[in-house]
């Protein structure tokens, strides 16, 4: 079976929103409110349990001498945000249940009918993606399709995207033709191209990858995302140490005690 | 809302002052800043690497409810509850020391997945827990630590009761003494285990504190665990004025520690509302009962069991203030889109 991922390169994107749609109606996806936000286009601010793709729009200084941009107007750019699909997946790891579980097509996927609520994965994930649905308590995100990779068919969001913002394919594949694309828009000149796939942090890389113009703070991705488990091992020892030291400290006291009665 | 006003109106020296105020605040600010023509946020904000994605939170705030925190204060004490009755029996101590310490670790029993339950939404979902057994995740192992207390506790509780209504006999001694070694075993990581489950997750006020979490609660679970036992007026107890004596200076150590560590991460325990509940749940933990327990303890004097009971009081309710600040300070922090950026906030 092939591992797949996501690229999704923003300097393609239109913010058309197709990926919102075709996610919301291939998946049954309920819609989650409209209102104005206020930031540029986006007025559904981030990923969530209804918002499986959510697509940013994002309004940054001018970058003069690209795209055709007047000195004076802000440069626009568009992005699709989704799961990562982490390597080293927090929510994966965090899981009570086993209803998270990594898939043959290397996506993280959780089984709507095992999770029971627990609401771990929510603080677990170093993206902010997984979230409660507050009407029935489970946690929902994208499910990277896995009904239709099954069947050996694009993710909804993939097809419908009319510009092939959001590509998808083989990983290693997929990581080819990412540099290629940088190594190219750079030779034109766009110069603040970044490839970004968290690879250098203790998630280990991500099956959804991104090309970003300027910062991938300004996309709110982090520069160094922590998979949760790096808290682990100081966290049990203190753990260990507190109960040494409540188990100790009570047999101390109680042998210390004087008054005892009985045997 | 009033209704609009359709008669004529007369221009006069005030309108027309008014109108050139407008005029003139668009031609030199650009914007007009008056109720009602801004839109949220206007003028229009920009995404970048200072201000992120227009300062929307990166992270999700935990989704849990406020079932939570009273089972972080519930099960700290339990646990907490559950040793200082095994190590009391075993080394001898007053039995009704003993026996009260067994009835607080088996409310706890009851009390703890019956609250996970509400949060969770229906018992089948509990059970759902123990599907599996997940070493690397702390909800997990809390579960079957749970489970495991949950049954030693009763179970001693249970033989408690037995014994003392129809008399000691072999098989309630048998339940009694397994009952508590178990919830001896259960009840030592039971009593920190939540330091780990909020500790090891990517909020960044709770993990920046990975390594004191556990420790903090545990001693937080005694300290409560302690006053309850007094409040039940075992306030002749040597042992437990020692106890209770160290797990509020423990606490005082863990307060100075947070207010003097400087790290932009801890900001929520510090400032805002979340800073003053935990600040407030820091000083009936630590300094108030060390105060009073130490007084009571140099002057020996003739009020030292209110001086103690007060002291109880203030460490219970410090307990469970503490658990509830650190949640709130964790919903404080995934607000924070700084941190998980990189970008150190001024305070």
């Amino acid at each position: 079976m092939a591992i797949t991922a996501f690229l999704t390169d923003s300097t393609l994107c239109i913010g058309c929103k197709a990926c919102e749609v075709a996610c919301k109606e291939w998946n049954n996806v309920g819609e989650d409110g409209l209102e104005w936000s206020g930031f540029s286009y986006d007025n559904t601010g981030a990923v969530g349990a209804s918002t499986w793709r959510h697509v940013k729009f994002v309004e940054q200084t001018p970058e003069p001498g690209f795209g055709g941009n007047a000195p004076e107007l802000n440069s626009w750019s568009f992005s699709s945000d989704v799961c990562k699909h982490c390597e080293n997946a927090g929510c994966l790891e965090a899981c009570p249940t086993g209803a998270i579980v990594r898939t043959e097509f290397g996506g993280v996927f959780i089984q709507p009918d095992i999770c029971n609520g627990c609401g771990y994965c929510v603080v677990s994930c170093p993206f902010g993606v997984v979230e409660r649905n507050p009407d029935d308590g489970r946690a929902f995100k994208c499910t990277f399709c896995y009904d239709r990779q099954k069947v050996g068919l694009k993710p909804a969001c993939a097809k419908a995207c009319p510009t092939e913002s959001i590509k998808f394919g083989e990983i290693e594949q997929l990581r080819g033709e990412a540099e290629k694309r940088v190594a190219s828009l750079v030779g034109r000149g766009m110069k603040d191209v970044q490839f970004y796939d968290a690879s250098d942090s203790s998630v280990g890389g991500t099956h959804a990858m991104f090309i970003v113009r300027g910062d991938p703070r300004s996309y709110n991705l982090p520069p160094k995302p922590q998979v949760p488990t790096v808290y682990m091992k100081k966290a049990w020892r203190s753990s260990a140490l507190g109960a040494l030291l409540l188990l100790g400290g009570t047999i101390a006291a109680f042998l210390a005690d004087g008054n005892r009665n009985g045997r | 809302m009033s209704e609009p006003n359709l008669a004529p109106r007369i221009p006069d020296a005030l309108s027309e002052r008014r109108l050139i105020e407008l005029r003139r605040e668009a031609e030199t600010k650009g914007t007009i800043n008056t109720k009602g023509v801004r839109p949220g946020g206007a003028p229009f904000p920009m995404a970048s690497p200072e201000t992120g994605y227009y300062g929307i939170p990166l992270l999700k705030e935990p989704a849990w409810t406020w079932e939570i925190p009273l089972y972080f204060f519930v099960g700290g004490a339990a646990g907490a509850a559950a040793v200082v009755g095994a190590i009391a029996d075993y080394t001898g101590a007053d039995r009704k020391l003993v026996r009260d310490a067994r009835w607080i670790a088996a409310a706890g029993s009851v009390l703890s997945p019956a609250l996970l339950i509400a949060d969770l939404g229906r018992p089948s979902r509990f059970l759902k827990m123990l599907r599996v057994f997940k070493p690397q995740s702390p909800m997990s192992v809390g579960a079957w630590t749970l489970v495991g207390f949950s049954a030693g506790a009763s179970a001693t509780a249970f033989a408690q009761f037995l014994g003392d209504r129809y008399g000691s006999s072999f098989p309630v001694r048998v339940m009694e003494r397994a009952g508590q070694a178990a919830s001896l075993a259960f009840g030592l990581p039971f009593s920190n285990y939540t330091g780990v489950l909020i500790g090891a997750t990517a909020i960044p006020a709770w993990n920046a504190n990975a390594g004191d979490l556990p420790m903090h609660f545990g001693m937080s679970g005694l300290s409560a665990a302690v006053g309850m036992l007094e409040l039940m007026g075992n306030r002749r107890s040597r042992a437990l004025e020692m106890l209770g004596i160290g797990a509020a200076l423990f606490e005082c150590w863990e307060g100075l520690r947070i207010e003097t560590r400087r790290q932009s991460g801890l900001d929520p325990l510090k400032y805002g509302p979340s800073g003053t509940l935990t600040r407030a749940g820091g000083v009936l933990s630590g300094p108030v009962p060390a105060a009073l327990r130490l007084i009571s303890l140099f002057t020996g004097a003739r009020n030292s069991s209110s001086l103690r009971k007060t002291a109880a009081a203030s460490a219970i309710a410090g307990s469970l203030l503490t658990r509830i600040a650190w949640i709130y300070a964790g919903h404080v922090s995934a607000r924070d889109w700084r941190i998980p950026l990189g970008i150190s906030s001024q305070t």
